[in-house]
């Protein structure tokens, strides 16, 4: 599976990469473009080859660590409009406190270390990057 | 001398004015030096901050990591994903 892609996010398709009979429990976190005022929709943007390595480190960290646990994640890159998910992760584990703890795990990482960048697009047409906190930091056309 | 080759993104990438480019050093340098280097090349990117976070050869490191001829050095802005 892709971890990047240009198309609208499928869980099925990542539940399909998770799941199995020995695992009887699935947590699946997506992070959806918030409807903030007169925001239309996000574009985000990444250094594609840091990214895909990053999340590789970053799965590869999971299933180190819950080695009974499958995870995977998909992050959707271009503009998306409001309501629609920029990322999805699903965890399966035998129990369900281990596919919580390693979605969490898995989505905690990707904010602090994925390369991957947010422009809101507003209904004026105007744009404006975005920093972690959600504060803009600068406009433009 | 030596070519370290750069690369911008997101806002950064809109003050350098390019997404890759390539500057020249003496090498080994650290990733400051190259920053210092592309502060004098690329006039917009002075308003960057002192300290950017930056990746050599795609991994997030520190501003005294070395850098040799041929790698490659890339301004990050704050990250943003999920």
């Amino acid at each position: 599976m892709m971890h990047l892609t240009r198309h609208p996010l499928d869980v099925d398709d990542l539940l399909t990469e998770v799941q199995g009979p020995e695992r009887g429990g699935t947590c699946v976190f997506t992070g959806t473009v918030r409807n903030d005022g007169d925001v239309t929709g996000i574009e985000y943007s990444a250094y594609e080859e840091m990214a895909f390595g990053e999340i590789e480190r970053i799965l590869g960290e999971a299933q180190a660590q819950w080695r009974d646990a499958r995870v995977m994640l998909q992050h959707r890159l271009g503009l998306i409009p409001v309501g629609e998910a920029s990322i999805a992760i699903a965890a399966a584990a035998p129990h369900r406190d281990d596919a919580f703890a390693a979605c969490r795990f898995v989505i905690e990482q990707v904010k602090k270390r994925l390369p991957v960048w947010k422009k809101e697009h507003h209904l004026d047409g105007t744009t404006a990057w975005v920093d972690p906190s959600g504060k803009p930091v600068a406009h433009g056309p | 001398m030596g070519k370290v080759s750069v690369r911008f993104f997101a806002r950064y990438a809109e003050l350098a004015g390019c997404t890759s480019s390539a500057v020249n050093l003496a090498t080994p340098a650290t990733v400051a030096d190259v920053i210092a280097r592309v502060r004098e090349v690329f006039p917009g990117t002075t308003a960057l901050p002192p300290q950017p976070l930056a990746a050599l050869n795609l991994r997030q490191v520190r501003l005294d990591a070395l850098v040799n001829e041929g790698d490659e050095v890339a301004l990050l802005p704050p990250l943003a994903g999920g």
